[in-house]
């Protein structure tokens, strides 16, 4: 049966073990990757599956599991990279941004740098320091990398073979309070581009634009909304560089207003991206300002206090009236 | 044991005289491997040996000279202004030639921004390694043509991606080997302790080859370092080991061995040349602000093309004719390399869009086609001019 309910984190699993399957030339790499299976299980039994050559565990340090794996990709290996934590990942910003999103352009398009490197990011389960930040917008500022982040088990399973296929380097960030949310997997679909925003909820009155672990708090919020009669529509944006303007333009232009949420700082986020383009490609449709719902302009906050700094669906609702009251 | 040092002893915490980084440590005398003295007479080395054919040794020294003419050239036409910048490699040509020849066609190269000589040894058009400092491109040489990767700015980078290659090639089975070029002040890097790192752990047939020019810009090999460079490799669980590095045959021998020992599945090799960079670390920053003239006046008298030249006259190996020869061609090489810079175009205004991604990409898409509506515009705006 090709048609399976499983979670975020099975769905991660049975994709990597998929890509190892298909291609020769993929391989996992990262710390605890192998008999763990990683902290979160994302490769669990993998490597007793293909080998510890396939499903390497590296020593701990992050700017040289994405150092190496560039030079992997330079001899022909498409390495799937394991940065454990999104707050462990800045000791490789450096080789990500300065080395993996060039090399492509600096060589005028003669390498290919076929890395995916895989951040299980964001708040909400209660972790210590640097445990649930949400860098996406430092890496969407960079030239290069693609972007993408799924929010369901689906999108988690596709994504992350089109990630895998992709020439260019991808940063997969993976909803990590979302890993155990089971919903349905078709592995025999065809699915969309890897680029490509999704409405998951239809409506009249506003538009909702999330991804990864905000896209269940919105639909909540949708729900909650159409019990006091308020049509919204929710929209999945999947992907955070690019970003598939044309799908968040034409339903503004249908409902009139836009609100962006997402558990990263707004200061600088990609809700502000999306601000800026709608407002120039969609002015006279806007009946309001974009309004945008994240984490404040603070250090993420102890995990006895992440509740309030995380967008919860009462602030979603809130953004909701304060754009309709325009 | 001195006074001072036991007063020293008794206040570890204080910064004193004999601790401060000015002072030189125990590196200052080198135990190298040499075959050919400063004076041009050929030594014998226990655990390298050479024979070269008269043949080979006489195109060592054409490598050599036709480098520094080559690099001479760069820094005239930055003088110039028709180079933006230039990283001179004068007084590193035995290094990298050395090390350069060791390598076999199938062998990679990870090269730092200084590799002039290497990258002669590849088969790189010199005058490509030109455009980066033109400003006309960030490399502009397909990397797999040569196996000569692209030169990397960001310090100490490179030798990750020289040890993934490596690791690479020992899961290919392949016997070919990598090599990795940095400096001294790229020790420092964790970028360079990390590959250290995962050569030895992956066992990979990776060389590290650290040219210690004794200078990071300003910054001297003792800011960088208490212990001679080539012991570090001990720390990580594989040989390491100085070589004279103005001394070609030296290099060439001590790089061949560290690679067969890669091909042989043995593992990395961290070779340290001791040499010396003759001119500014670029043509940006003044030498004179940082280091005395007596220095530079004691490493000339090691210059690594004199002493083969010597070594080549007395050995009766190369005739004047020869040298009159080179000579000439050398001249042309310089003529060449005015000509092609001079000729080199600036890229069109539409190749910012190029290359940033190898698949399609809406956002580059969208503001690519922006870009050109605007440069229409000017157009447009020509044609009511008319």
């Amino acid at each position: 049966m090709a048609v399976e309910k499983m979670s975020i984190a099975k769905a991660l699993n049975e994709s990597l073990r998929h890509a190892l399957d298909t291609d020769p030339k993929v391989l996992i790499m990262g710390e605890d990757v192998g008999k763990l299976g990683g902290v979160f299980r994302i490769t669990d039994g993998l490597q007793k599956d293909f080998g510890e050559d396939r499903v390497i565990d590296t020593p701990l340090a992050e700017s040289g599991i994405v150092g190496t794996a560039i030079g992997l990709a330079l001899r022909g290996y498409r390495p799937i990279v394991e940065i454990q934590f999104d707050g462990f990942v800045f000791p490789a910003y450096d080789q990500i941004v300065t080395q993996l999103a060039k090399m492509h352009a600096r060589a005028l398009g003669k390498i290919k740098l076929p890395v995916v490197v895989r951040i299980p990011y964001g708040g909400g389960i209660g972790a210590v320091e640097h445990h649930s930040e949400s860098p996406e917008a430092l890496f969407a500022h960079v030239a290069g990398l693609k972007v993408v982040s799924p929010s369901n088990a689906s999108d988690a399973y596709w994504m992350m073979q089109q990630a895998v296929q992709s020439d260019d380097p991808v940063i997969f960030f993976e909803p990590k309070r979302r890993y155990w949310d089971k919903s349905e997997v078709d592995t025999d679909a065809i699915p969309g581009p890897l680029h490509k925003a999704v409405t998951v909820r239809e409506g009249s009155d506003l538009t909702l634009v999330a991804y990864g672990p905000m896209v269940k708090v919105c639909l909540e919020a949708a729900a909650a909304a159409q019990e006091e009669g308020k049509s919204i529509e929710v929209l999945d944006l999947r992907s955070m560089s690019p970003i598939d303007f044309d799908t968040v333009q034409a339903s503004v232009e249908k409902t009139g207003r836009l609100v962006v949420v997402h558990e990263a700082p707004v200061f600088y986020g990609s809700g502000a991206e999306i601000a800026a383009r709608i407002t120039e490609r969609s002015f006279y449709h806007l009946e309001a300002p974009v309004l945008r719902v994240g984490g404040y302009h603070a250090p993420y906050p102890p995990a006895r206090l992440e509740e309030e700094y995380l967008p919860g669906l009462d602030r979603v609702l809130d953004a909701v009236d304060r754009s309709l009251a325009y | 044991m001195t006074v001072e040092s036991t007063a020293a002893a008794r206040k570890p915490r204080r910064a004193s005289k004999r601790t401060s980084a000015a002072k030189k440590p125990q590196s200052s005398e080198p135990q190298l491997v040499q075959l050919l003295t400063p004076e041009g007479e050929r030594v014998e080395h226990p655990d390298y040996s050479i024979d070269l054919s008269a043949e080979e040794l006489r195109a060592l020294y054409r490598d050599m000279v036709l480098t520094r003419r080559f690099d001479a050239e760069a820094t005239a036409l930055q003088r110039q202004g028709e180079l933006g910048l230039w990283a001179s490699l004068l007084g590193q040509e035995a290094a990298q030639i050395g090390s350069g020849r060791a390598l076999r066609d199938d062998d990679y190269v990870f090269p730092t921004y200084r590799e002039h000589g290497v990258a002669w040894c590849r088969g790189v058009d010199p005058t490509n390694l030109l455009g980066m400092f033109r400003g006309v491109n960030h490399g502009g040489w397909d990397p797999t043509t040569n196996n000569f990767h692209l030169y990397t700015i960001v310090i100490g980078s490179q030798t990750l991606h020289a040890t993934g290659y490596a690791m690479g090639v020992a899961k290919d089975g392949a016997d070919s080997a990598v090599i990795a070029y940095f400096g001294d002040g790229a020790s420092s890097q964790g970028d360079v302790a990390e590959s250290f790192t995962f050569s030895a752990v992956y066992n990979a047939p990776v060389v590290f080859f650290c040219q210690n020019n004794q200078w990071a810009i300003s910054e001297p090999t003792e800011r960088q370092t208490r212990v001679p460079l080539y012991q570090r490799a001990q720390g990580y669980g594989f040989p390491g080991v100085r070589v004279d590095g103005n001394d070609v045959l030296a290099c060439l021998a001590v790089t061949r061995s560290a690679l067969e020992r890669a091909r042989r599945g043995e593992g990395p090799t961290l070779v340290e040349a001791f040499t010396y960079r003759m001119g500014a670390h670029t043509t940006s920053d003044d030498p004179t602000k940082y280091r005395a003239d007596d220095e530079r006046a004691a490493w000339e008298a090691k210059d690594p093309i004199l002493r083969l030249r010597t070594y080549l006259e007395k050995s009766g190996h190369a005739d004047e004719a020869f040298f009159t020869e080179l000579e000439t061609e050398s001249e042309a090489l310089g003529k060449r390399v005015r000509e092609v810079v001079r000729a080199m175009p600036d890229p069109e205004p539409m190749s910012l869009f190029e290359h940033g991604y190898a698949d399609g990409n809406s956002l580059v898409d969208e503001e690519r086609a922006q870009f050109a509506a605007y440069q229409a515009s000017f157009a447009d705006s020509a044609e009511e001019g008319k």
